[in-house]
């Protein structure tokens, strides 16, 4: 080969380091951190975080908050927090959010209703996805009959009556915390590994999974270093939207008195309970529903939120103009 | 084609891959077979570049990959520095891998968005487990200077790179583990002319500096015939001229080699319209079902009926040396008027076979 003539080759514009950048690396920003820039303007995306900084500040914070009111989560109130026909008392002074049916204080106990609902749902979540992602990504990226296998595996358990074999298992096992997240993780990963197994697919097939296996790279170093870095955005969107989801199955469960064993307060139990009280004690019915349709209003939001964060491409609709205004600027 | 053996690098004898049609909801039954790459035996001498042009779909690329082993073959053997690799397990082929490389054709593609130039230049050395932490940083760095890419942007992403620079980064990863042949899959075909420039003089720097072999696949015959030693033309999965560049250029043999050159666009405007051009009647055969014989006859201009029949075989013709064989039966003397033997001369051409009928 022979060089071509001079005039033909137009070099490239030389890079003139600023005076600062002298000496030292030019960092890219890396496609997490752009998102986390893009997130940072999302005004619905900054109140849910906010809300959910919140519940898990309560959720450690449960016992001093406990301490501060005066009330324990299982203290009955038979005097102070029951009427004389035996009913449970309103919103007062007292009682911030009223009392239960056996006079206990209702605002603690939804404090320490947060601490399981935050604990199943983010426990059984990670272990949802990290199994939803270890047997997605096998499936998809070995194909054959261990994609056969894994996938029709998915299949079947996505097939399972949600409701009926969760209570078959719990009135084997018996119920308890632990028993809940697993459970509850159990119905979960396929969803995510089904999802995951979709996107492995279309990865394998890039150039730059080639270029990898022509460098000698085996396949777990693929799978590890090439193909799981580009699914952090369905990694990070499915966790957030999981955990909302795995809060509402907690509460079924608990509601249906096969989640945490009483006395602990969930907010499913609370419900549960409240349901025979509801035409004499709003608030035993409101507050534990509003605390969980906060929960996971906020959870769906940031989910919603980082899905856009991390896929600049989807279609935003705004509220309002402003805020249409304020994203062009931005 | 008869050199010395220690002076050939890579050589392929009968190289077949065949791609089987599945059809049906059970991926069971095969309903034929895409003869892909169907027969090639070639040579590549140690620090020559031999160009491989052929129009899409001909097998160029699947044949680049059967020799790097991205594919199996379906048969035949590919001997690198004598020995054969084409029935190395994975693991048995690692250490090949370090004397072979690819550069791709898709610089946006073949480079993970979601990586870092340095670790992306790097892989070849974490894979091959030579050099690590700070030494591996300052090779990286050595290798970005080596391709003409700032040492600085080792934290970059790809996406903050132009097309031209991400071939760069490439050819810096093809170059980590210093090989000693570099297939290069169309590395310019995606990028600008003056880009494709750069890159063309860089492949061939780094040729001289390190005795590089490179089997360079291109459709683009100006850039083959200005980068390559030798010249290999193919055809629907098969090899049918291969020569020195300038005498495939000046002289060639068969009739697809002169169709083929004679579709070329030339620069100057005045040769360009005086020049007549072939234009072969028909499409492409399917590579399923591939003509019997010669796979080009059914277009060919000077097709008999022995080439129906018999597959010519690539050797040397008579009246042509050695290093010029042909897979042709009845190879293009340079009296031959092609151009009107064959089919329409390019002016009174017509897009549509109605029309000619009506002449």
């Amino acid at each position: 080969m022979s060089a071509l003539p001079v005039e033909l080759v137009r070099a490239e514009p030389p890079e003139t380091p600023r005076a600062g950048e002298i000496g030292r690396d030019i960092e890219g920003r890396s496609p997490l951190r752009l998102a986390w820039a893009r997130l940072r303007h999302d005004r619905v995306a900054i109140a849910s975080t906010v809300t959910i900084a919140m519940l898990v500040l309560v959720a450690v914070g449960a016992p001093l908050i406990a301490h501060l009111v005066g009330h324990g989560p299982y203290t009955q109130y038979r005097l102070t927090g029951l009427t004389r026909d035996g009913l449970p008392v309103g919103p007062s002074g007292r009682f911030l959010l009223g009392t239960d049916n056996l006079g206990r204080d209702l605002f603690v106990r939804i404090v320490y209703g947060a601490r399981v609902s935050l604990l199943v749902g983010v426990g059984s979540t990670l272990i949802a996805i990290t199994a939803g992602v270890v047997i997605g990504v096998a499936a998809g990226y070995l194909g054959g009959v261990v994609d056969t296998f894994l996938a029709r595996f998915m299949d079947v358990v996505l097939s399972f009556p949600f409701l009926l074999v969760a209570i078959a298992i719990v009135s084997v096992v018996g119920p308890s915390l632990t028993v809940s997240v697993l459970v509850i993780a159990f119905f979960s990963w396929a969803t995510v590994g089904r999802i995951i197994r979709g996107q492995t697919l279309s990865i394998r097939e890039r150039e730059y999974i080639e270029a990898a296996r022509s460098l000698g790279a085996g396949d777990l170093r693929i799978m590890v270093v090439d193909v799981l870095p580009n699914l952090e955005a369905p990694i990070i969107v499915y966790t957030t939207l999981l955990i909302p989801t795995a809060i509402v199955f907690e509460s079924t469960l608990s509601f249906l008195g096969l989640g945490v064993v009483p006395p602990t307060p969930t907010w499913g139990s609370l419900l549960a309970d409240s349901l025979q009280y509801y035409q004499v004690a709003w608030w035993y019915v409101l507050f534990p529903g509003l605390a969980l349709l906060i929960t996971t209003l906020a959870f769906n939001l940031l989910g919603d939120s980082v899905r856009d964060a991390l896929d600049p491409r989807t279609e935003r609709v705004f509220a309002t103009r402003a805020g249409r205004r304020r994203w062009r600027a931005s | 084609m008869s050199a010395p053996d220690d002076d050939v690098l890579l050589r392929l004898d009968g190289v077949v891959k065949h791609f089987p049609i599945r059809t049906g909801v059970f991926a069971g039954r095969s309903a034929g077979q895409v003869h892909a790459v169907d027969g090639v035996d070639l040579t590549v001498r140690r620090g020559e570049t031999l160009g491989l042009v052929g129009e899409t779909g001909c097998g160029k690329s699947t044949l680049a990959r059967c020799i790097t082993r991205l594919h199996d073959l379906t048969s035949g053997t590919v001997l690198f520095d004598g020995v054969d690799i084409s029935r190395l397990s994975r693991r048995q082929l690692i250490p090949y891998r370090r004397e072979m490389q690819m550069i791709f054709q898709d610089p946006f593609g073949s480079l993970n968005p979601h990586r870092r130039v340095g670790s992306i230049i790097g892989d070849p050395f974490a894979i091959h487990g030579i050099a690590d932490g700070l030494l591996r940083r300052q090779r990286v760095r050595e290798l970005m200077e080596k391709v003409g890419l700032n040492p600085e942007h080792y934290n970059r992403f790809p996406a903050e790179f132009s097309g031209g620079q991400r071939q760069r980064i490439g050819v810096a990863r093809a170059l980590a583990l210093r090989p000693k042949l570099i297939v290069c899959d169309e590395p310019v075909s995606a990028l600008d002319v003056s880009i494709q420039a750069q890159i063309i003089n860089l492949l061939a720097e780094l040729q001289d500096e390190f005795g590089l072999t490179y089997l360079f696949i291109a459709h683009d015959l100006s850039v083959v015939r200005h980068v390559s030693d030798r010249v290999a033309v193919m055809y629907l999965g098969k090899v049918v001229e291969v020569a020195p560049a300038e005498e495939l250029f000046e002289r060639p043999r068969h009739p697809y080699t002169v169709a083929l050159l004679s579709a070329a666009s030339v620069a100057d405007p005045d040769v360009a319209d005086r020049r007549e051009r072939i234009l072969l009647a028909g499409d492409v055969p399917s590579p399923v079902n591939p003509p019997s014989g010669c796979r080009f006859h059914p277009r060919c201009p000077k097709a008999q009926s022995r080439c129906e029949v018999e597959a010519p075989e690539l050797v040397a013709r008579v009246a042509d040396t050695d290093d010029h064989p042909t897979a042709c039966h009845f190879p293009v003397e340079p009296t031959d008027d092609l151009a009107r033997a064959a089919v329409v001369p390019m002016r009174r051409a017509t897009l549509f076979p109605g029309e000619q009928q009506r002449q």
